[in-house]
């Protein structure tokens, strides 16, 4: 077998098995035994109707958000690293966390109780929110007659910093509300159930397809603007699909579970150290390697001050940071594309 | 097989122009050196030809067709670019990035297939690079790095080479041994190479002809004894030379009389 199908192989089962045992911990400890037995068959299993509802209503759907989360915030990751050339580049990098942070502080200050689908305006307005920004800077980034990569980057920047503006303003303004933007700020899979998995997962998986597909696109623009083209790429269309495919992914992310940092960037950097660069391994491993870390970051972020909880994106940067910085110094190949 | 053409190609970044009126018409089986000092718009020529930069005016056929009209894929198939720098940060493998070199072919979704793989492994084993096929791209030295993006090009399967500055940064008997390659392919397989050069004297002996970029026009195109004299090496790189013989290929030898000037031919050239 091929070795990078291999460690992909392995680092799926890994997931699974992370996601079956965070079944089994929270406020509520339910036995292992217990969460296999409902899982092979729903009826004949010795729980109560409490924990059963704890496992489907919150657990299930919440781990569900959690792997999809971290699986398109790593994949989104790759995709802005491979169209900025950039390993320091993140999903947020062209402004989708700070439309995202507009959409939800609008819907904040206005108090919009409208909902969509069955979604709320929490979930609809940092979505919209992070689109509109990425179109803006997507548009503007892509007007002049010597566009790149590099004014898209710069434009996104200077976007981001305006719209970050405009949200302090509106949270000065309005500064008893100012907490409640805060928290959503901070990223939580607290507010997950089966609406939100029923979004997220129809956007999140058409972001990957569409970044899978180009896999291969993504190889060639690697090795520069010129050997692309040369190769048959046509880069403003590249540089489109790219951004709308990277965009679907983090704003179903930021929508189901406001701005968590850390994953979008690091997850592709292990990933890339464990499989190699080339994308079409890259792109499934990293989305593995996110699901991962959100999944486990979950799980202790409910745990350890059970019955209160800890945001996501603290457990995760906490966490992730040791165990990333040693792959780095033990690898000769750290820090490349 | 295709032939190449300009008519009367104009290229401008600014108000000033790098080059007008160059029109020039290339046979399959020939090999061009794009010749010229620094900043004459060798490279920016070499990317109009390309379509990487949108000429000002003029246009470039290829097999009488305008270049405009074909699609990226297209155009990829049939012209393959070699450029002077390239992002060499990149993890991926020998294989991975001379493979890249089929998409134009294949697309960017389809896996390789069997007919794909015996190219790469002939443009591999072609530039002798076999060995190397599984070594990172950022493992190996500036020459094998060249002659990997040489072989990419020939698993493109294109008819016509665009190389910039093939030669730069490799030893002296690299440099021979990639032009003399570029020459074998370029008559054996009747391609169309246009390259950019320094050395004068290399130019002479590996290519057919040779075109002089000086003053943002095309001074003179021909074979090498026509071109290399020393009132056109004056003009284009405002240096005085002697012309000779090359002792065992009998081509035009080119030796600077000095390293600097002398007084008198410097106002000369400028008069000039």
């Amino acid at each position: 077998m091929k070795r990078e199908l291999l460690i992909l192989l392995v680092a799926f089962g890994l997931l699974l098995a992370l996601a079956v045992s965070s079944l089994a911990v929270g406020a509520v400890p339910i036995p292992m035994s217990d969460v296999v037995d409902w899982m092979l068959n729903k009826q004949d299993s010795g729980l109560s109707v409490a924990q059963r509802t704890i496992l489907w209503d919150l657990r299930l759907p919440r781990i569900f958000i959690a792997c999809l989360v971290g699986g398109s915030l790593a994949a989104a990751g790759v995709g802005f690293q491979g169209l900025f050339r950039n390993v320091l580049a993140d999903p947020y990098v062209i402004g989708a966390s700070s439309g995202a942070a507009l959409g939800a502080t609008l819907v904040v200050v206005a108090g919009v109780k409208l909902s969509l689908g069955g979604l709320g305006a929490s979930v609809i307005g940092p979505m919209l929110g992070s689109v509109a920004v990425v179109l803006v800077v997507f548009v503007v980034g892509s007007l002049g007659r010597h566009a790149s990569a590099l004014t898209l980057l710069l434009a996104g920047i200077a976007i981001s910093s305006m719209t970050n503006a405009i949200v302090s303003l509106l949270m000065f303004l309005n500064d008893q509300k100012a907490i409640v933007i805060l928290s959503w700020l901070m990223g939580s899979l607290a507010g997950s159930d089966w609406s939100v998995v029923r979004v997220a997962s129809v956007a999140a998986p058409l972001g990957f397809l569409l970044l899978w597909g180009l896999a291969r696109q993504m190889d060639a623009f690697l090795l520069g603007d010129s050997a692309s083209q040369s190769l048959g790429l046509s880069l403003l269309q590249f540089r489109m699909l790219m951004i709308v495919g990277a965009s679907l992914l983090t704003a179903s992310a930021v929508g189901a579970a406001g701005i968590i940092g850390f994953v979008g960037l690091i997850a592709p950097q292990i990933a890339r150290l464990l499989i190699g660069a080339k994308h079409c391994w890259l792109i499934p491993m990293s989305s593995c390697v996110g699901a991962i870390i959100l999944v486990v970051g979950d799980a202790i972020a409910r745990t350890v001050v059970a019955p209160a909880e800890l945001p996501v994106g603290i457990v995760t940067a906490m966490l992730g940071c040791p165990f990333f910085l040693s792959l780095l110094l033990s690898s000769k190949t750290a820090g490349r594309m | 097989m295709p032939d190449l053409s300009t008519h009367q190609l104009h290229f401008s970044y600014t108000d000033r122009p790098v080059f007008e009126h160059v029109s020039m018409h290339l046979k399959p089986g020939e090999m061009l050196a794009l010749l010229g000092a620094n900043g004459a718009g060798k490279t920016t020529l070499l990317k109009t030809l390309a379509r990487h930069l949108k000429p000002t005016s003029g246009e470039i056929f290829l097999d009488a067709k305008p270049l405009t009209k074909l699609s990226r894929r297209g155009l990829a198939q049939q012209l393959a670019m070699m450029p002077q720098h390239e992002n060499r940060g990149a993890s991926l493998s020998v294989y991975d990035v001379v493979s890249l070199g089929r998409t134009p072919h294949c697309g960017w979704l389809m896996p390789l297939n069997n007919n794909d793989r015996s190219i790469i492994d002939q443009a591999l084993s072609s530039t002798g690079l076999t060995e190397l096929q599984n070594r990172s791209v950022h493992e190996i030295s500036g020459g094998e790095w060249r002659r990997m993006i040489l072989a990419r090009a020939l698993a493109q399967d294109a008819s016509v080479l665009l190389l910039d500055e093939p030669t730069s940064g490799l030893d002296l008997k690299y440099q021979h041994d990639c032009l003399e390659r570029v020459r074998n392919l370029t008559h054996d397989r009747k391609l169309i190479t246009v390259t950019t050069l320094h050395d004068l004297n290399q130019a002479a002996m590996f290519a057919d002809r040779l075109a002089l970029l000086a003053n943002r026009e095309l001074i003179a195109i021909g074979p090498p004894d026509q071109v290399l004299t020393t009132d056109l090496i004056r003009q284009a790189f405002s240096i005085e030379v002697a012309i000779m013989k090359h002792p065992m290929h009998g081509t035009p030898l080119v030796v600077p009389c000095s390293g600097a000037m002398s007084r008198t031919a410097k106002t000369q050239a400028r008069s000039t």
